[in-house]
């Protein structure tokens, strides 16, 4: 017969978020605690809804381009460019060649902007601040490039409608030069920094483990999928844009832990300057717009997905038109909700110090996953 | 050489003075501790002062920054500033605390920093109390400190703080035990515990030529005693927001702060005694020396500090109990053995 004398624990709840130093934005989980380790997780998005499809709805489809940019501030050309294939993909028009590798070339740069900062971040989340501030230092050089031909910092409103609004300026190539030539450099920076160190492999190692499957099942895309040993790449499986022509082969490592997860991002941005440096040598000569597009379009009924892979993952956009100045239905499957949705399952069983790199591992960022 | 003569002198003219006009005899010892103590305390406000300016500066430069810069000649006055405008904080106390442990608590953190400084020889003589059981005293008042963190963490009724206060009690009891070990080996080779006559021990080779492992081991227990990154998970930010001190504000969060800087600099000068050959040098004076010393190690915290990320809880402790533990053991034994043959 158990006595009341008997020693108990007891199982107590702690509230991380919505206001703490690495929920990366207003995220919020209900963690049930004994101890040190995680015993469940209750996860609570939305508090960054914005409600972007509805918007988009009673916009212009020229007006909600500058908006699409907001849907994930840290890899706004994205969205916006998604938005444009949309449109250009019902309206049946033709993107000039100058202007495709030109939206390659500056996508892969807010690509490489993106992963330093998850460099910075996921560095700090473990508790090493210098790596941030190294992150923000290279994030600079491409804000540079960016702002030079968009003329803004980080949502960018570049492309449009057959094309994209402004060329390179003159004084473009001597910078990306400089940037090309500096940036690998900085990259074995990064990986002197954290790749060998022991702490960092043993707090990363083994940790947050997922397989291909259950990564699959879950719908995960972009680095984490391709961290889990799944080969799948839009820019490698589905080309758009310039990358049919220059080629890609996606990074894929096969462990599926944070180790790789982050180490995928890392030769992503290896990647990426390759990229870079395939499309400012390849660059043709031409419009960087089609000419006679509307910049208020009736665009024609129908029913389109575009998808680009954006440093998150699969960002889809599913566009109905009826034939009016306004979308129909505006569809965001956006990659960051996909990849947060496992949190609950991952996180049962692991230290509270391991909860930080597996959410900051799976790079997700709120106003993505809200919309 | 510099310290000495002033305080001989001072007490000197103290001694005229109470005899000239005839006063009670005690007042000899007592004059003594009040300057004793103003020093100190002097000392150690400076030191802080300093410190955390040589903190921000020293990580502004790793990470590529300046740093503070505009109060003063590159920001040499802006811990000044901190000071004031933390003096000038409301003091708030959350209500679900236990009001008069949270209000002593940042106390009982901060005074054994200060009673520690009482052993540590800064110069040719110049040390307060030279006690024959110095090193023992240290490492036991040292300890104490851990009581303010947990009962700091306990009472202030939040989750987060008492994370923090139990992982606090965690560590330092589990990296205590290596920490004394490592200073044993020590111990054996100067054959007191007198901090003076290990530095005397000393003239000739510093003890860390003999006891290579022990300093490594002494310098990485010691860096968890004061919670220095990697092992500072009792106020992780990135998990526990800020652990033990989360709750506290103003001049009480302040003497948290003080506390872990001085504690750094006594670690520091702990090790610069017990290994570095304490304030022992060629033609500069013993301070200039000791300072110096104190100071290297002091830098090499720092570089750790800002290098490397945090262990986890789990692999903090086997770390200490399967590598750490048994290593400074077998310090223990090769030194006895070797000791026992010659």
């Amino acid at each position: 017969m158990a006595t009341d004398t008997a020693i108990h624990t007891q199982e107590f709840q702690v509230n991380m978020g919505p206001q703490h130093p690495s929920t990366h934005g207003v995220f919020r989980m209900v963690l049930t605690m004994d101890g040190e380790r995680v015993v469940d997780c209750e996860p609570h998005v939305g508090f960054l809804h914005r409600s972007m499809e509805k918007m988009a709805e009673n916009r212009l489809y020229i007006q909600f381009l500058p908006m699409a940019d907001r849907i994930d501030y840290l890899s706004s050309l994205f969205c916006s460019v998604a938005h444009c294939q949309a449109v250009e993909q019902l309206m049946e028009i033709e993107v000039p060649p100058r202007a495709k590798y030109l939206r390659t070339m500056f996508m892969e740069l807010n690509r490489i902007a993106s992963h330093c900062i998850f460099f910075g971040v996921f560095a700090l989340d473990l508790g090493a601040v210098t790596p941030f501030l190294y992150g923000f230092r290279e994030r600079e050089l491409t804000m540079d490039l960016l702002e030079m031909t968009t003329g803004q910092r980080i949502t960018f409103n570049y492309p449009r409608f057959g094309g994209v609004a402004a060329d390179l300026p003159d004084s473009f190539f001597a910078v990306a030069e400089k940037f090309l030539k500096v940036f690998p450099g900085r990259i074995t920076d990064y990986e002197r920094i954290l790749n060998e160190n022991e702490i960092f492999l043993a707090r990363t190692k083994g940790v947050g483990v997922v397989d291909g499957a259950r990564a699959i099942n879950y719908g995960w895309s972009g680095p984490n999928l391709r961290a889990s040993g799944v080969n799948f790449d839009l820019r490698q499986n589905m080309p758009y844009e310039a990358y049919g022509e220059l080629g890609y082969e996606a990074v894929v490592l096969s462990n599926g832990d944070c180790y790789d997860r982050y180490l995928v991002r890392i030769l992503e941005m290896r990647a990426s300057h390759a990229l870079i440096k395939k499309c400012l040598e390849g660059l043709p000569d031409g419009p960087i717009v089609k000419e006679k597009v509307s910049k208020f379009p009736k665009v024609p009924a129908g029913e389109v997905y575009a998808r680009v892979e954006s440093p998150r993952g699969d960002y889809g956009l599913y566009l109905v038109s009826d034939g009016t100045n306004k979308p129909y239905r505006y569809k965001l499957r956006t990659p960051s909700f996909n990849n947060l949705s496992m949190i609950r399952e991952m996180l049962p069983g692991v230290y509270l110090a391991d909860v930080v790199p597996i959410f900051g591992s799976l790079d997700v960022i709120l106003p993505d996953v809200d919309r | 050489m510099i310290i000495h003569p002033v305080l001989s002198w001072l007490n000197e003219w103290w001694q005229g003075v109470v005899a000239t006009y005839g006063l009670p005899s005690c007042f000899v010892p007592a004059a003594q501790m009040v300057v004793h103590a103003i020093l100190i305390g002097g000392f150690i406000a400076v030191l802080v002062l300093f410190l955390i300016w040589l903190t921000r500066k020293v990580s502004a430069h790793i990470q590529q920054r300046f740093g503070p810069m505009r109060v003063g000649w590159h920001g040499s006055v802006q811990t000044v500033a901190d000071a004031l405008k933390l003096m000038q904080k409301e003091d708030t106390t959350p209500r679900s605390c236990d009001r008069p442990v949270f209000n002593i608590a940042p106390f009982l953190a901060f005074a054994p920093t200060i009673v520690a400084f009482v052993v540590i020889p800064f110069g040719d003589g110049a040390i307060i109390r030279d006690l024959n059981i110095g090193v023992l005293f240290l490492f036991a008042i040292t300890t104490i400190n851990v009581i303010g963190v947990i009962s700091g963490g306990w009472a202030s009724g939040s989750k987060y703080s008492l994370l923090g206060g139990f992982r606090s009690a965690a560590q330092l009891v589990s990296y205590e035990v290596p920490l004394v070990l490592s200073a044993l080996g020590v111990i054996m080779l100067a054959g007191s515990m007198k901090m003076g006559a290990i530095v005397d021990a000393q003239s000739r080779i510093w003890f860390v030529a003999y006891q290579p492992l022990a300093f490594v081991i002494y310098i990485i227990a010691a860096t968890a005693e004061v919670n220095r990154t990697p092992f500072d998970i009792p106020e992780a930010e990135q998990e526990i927001v800020a652990g033990f001190n989360v709750e506290y504000s103003g001049m009480k969060f302040a003497m948290f702060f003080l506390a872990e800087f001085a504690n750094m600099f006594l670690i520091a000068a702990i090790a610069a005694t017990l290994f570095l050959g304490g304030w022992r040098g060629p033609w500069l004076p013993g301070e200039f020396w000791f300072l110096a010393k104190s100071f290297a190690i002091v830098l090499l915290l720092m570089f750790f500090r800002w290098t490397y990320p945090r262990l986890r809880v789990d692999q903090l402790m086997s770390f200490a109990w399967k590598f750490l533990l048994p290593l400074a053991f077998l310090n223990l034994i090769i030194t006895g053995l070797i000791l026992v043959l010659i």
